[in-house]
């Protein structure tokens, strides 16, 4: 079974591999992630503010991004945010996006969506007694929102947020279907090139193994540190 | 924005000659329905056992059910269908290799077992988290009655554990109907594979994508419609969801 297995060709093509390939992938998820994070918060404040309408519009945005398969919106903004645009900067025609920016918009506007449902948790288990000792104190709704109640909530919802990374390390992989390449996308191409489909989706599945089981087990440690505080 | 709106082509012959551009997408609609119900079939089954085992007092089983939980939950979908389509019938002897890949729909059983499995480690860690959620009594007083450990899941735990996780099993059933859309780089031209070829048939970007975007809203809103109903069919008394 393993006799006809090449290994050299996994040899060969690891400089492309991790230099071109999972550069791309960690970059992409670590934007993703923080822009995500600070547009997932911004959708949770809305959706607690109070105000009927800011609610409800974050509200739909939410259901309706999380009622989508990925791939698809992949495709949306991929062929939406040129026009998107020429619609800001008054271009004559589309403008030209590059593969990154288009994906890193893509996983943006889609993680915010599950990002701010985590951080609506987080807040909302803040206990009422904070704000109000805030807003006793004198502190504006920035202030009590950016010193007591968002510190916290982040500090509870650390380790499912990172959890939620590593998820979208994984999604990463589905920039695939714009022929991007990132890790996967770069091991397929060697894969077509040399057939040696094999071995190159075996070794990018072992990769992708190791470091996901490496990054759960430290949350999991993580979380285990954590909980001790409370 | 100079973009040639054509919301009639839905209307138009598509090339492929199988009547309207809008059948095409229908068609596609109704493969990612088949896909989907099957492979939730498939992680129902496969994760009932393994949440099972997770629950069990024995030390192996407890160690099978975390393996292969963590084995599907660290690869990311897509290859993992890669796996199953392009790599499994190389590592297996050269008949069954051959057998498997002239398969007709290969990408359609392909994806319902790989969604199916990808999906059953995610219902196994919700059935355990439910299993492990019931009051220790209802257990003991089991083994009290002189149940065995067979008659105890059947008749006792899992009636219980899965009317309380049926609200994340909703979600992961939505979860298995919008993964489906990843069997588009296997091949499989369910939804969006279809709303992706009208697209480049017929260049109405937009028009394609929203028809797609509508029929999933629409798909979920069926779905969770659904569920809502069977949650209240047979929710617990006593409990909170109950009456």
């Amino acid at each position: 079974m393993f006799s006809s297995f090449d290994f050299d060709v996994i040899r060969r093509s690891l400089p492309y591999l991790f230099y071109e390939g999972m550069t791309f992938t960690l970059t992409l998820t670590a934007l993703s992630a923080f822009g995500g994070l600070v547009f997932g918060t911004l959708i949770a404040l809305m959706r607690l503010s109070g105000y009927r309408l800011l609610g409800r519009v974050a509200g739909l945005y939410v259901d309706f991004m999380r009622s989508l398969p990925l791939v698809l919106v992949i495709f949306w903004f991929y062929f939406l945010v040129p026009y998107i645009g020429q619609w800001l900067t008054g271009a004559s025609r589309p403008i030209k996006v590059g593969a990154f920016s288009s994906s890193l918009i893509t996983f943006i506007m889609f993680e915010a969506a599950y990002f701010s449902e985590i951080m609506r948790a987080g807040i909302q288990s803040i206990s009422r007694g904070q704000p109000a000792a805030a807003s006793a104190l004198g502190m504006t709704y920035s202030q009590t929102m950016r010193y007591v109640v968002l510190p916290q909530a982040f500090r509870n919802m650390l380790p499912v947020l990172l959890t939620q990374t590593i998820v979208l390390f994984q999604d990463t992989s589905l920039v695939y279907v714009l022929s991007i390449t990132d890790f996967l996308g770069a091991a397929s191409k060697v894969a077509q090139r040399d057939g040696r489909l094999v071995e190159m989706y075996l070794f990018a599945a072992v990769v992708y193994f190791t470091i996901s089981c490496i990054a759960s087990w430290s949350v999991r440690r993580l979380q285990a540190r954590i909980s001790i505080v409370r | 924005m100079n973009y040639n709106w054509n919301w009639g082509i839905f209307f138009q012959p598509n090339p492929m000659g199988t009547g309207t551009y809008l059948d095409m997408l229908l068609s596609g609609l109704w493969l990612t329905i088949k896909t989907a119900l099957l492979a939730w079939i498939i992680a129902l089954i496969c994760g009932s056992i393994v949440g099972v085992l997770r629950t069990l007092p024995s030390k192996t089983a407890e160690w099978i059910g975390f393996l292969y939980v963590e084995f599907f939950r660290n690869m990311p979908l897509l290859v993992q269908l890669f796996l199953w389509f392009f790599v499994l019938p190389e590592l297996l002897p050269r008949a069954i290799g051959l057998w498997l890949k002239q398969l007709p729909n290969a990408p359609f059983w392909t994806a319902a077992i790989g969604v199916g499995l990808f999906m059953s480690a995610r219902v196994a860690v919700q059935l355990a988290a439910g299993i492990s959620s019931l009051p220790r009594g209802q257990k003991q007083a089991a083994t009290a009655l002189g149940l065995t450990t067979v008659q105890t899941y059947r008749y006792v735990l899992l009636p219980m554990a899965f009317r309380i996780i049926l609200p994340p099993l909703t979600s992961e059933f939505l979860n298995t109907v919008k993964n489906t859309a990843v069997a588009i780089t296997i091949g499989l031209i369910e939804l969006t594979g279809q709303a992706r070829s009208m697209q480049e048939f017929s260049f109405q970007v937009f028009e394609a994508f929203t028809a797609a975007t509508l029929m999933y809203l629409l798909l979920n809103l069926v779905v969770v419609t659904a569920m809502r109903f069977l949650e209240r069919r047979v929710a617990i008394p006593g409990y909170i969801a109950g009456k």
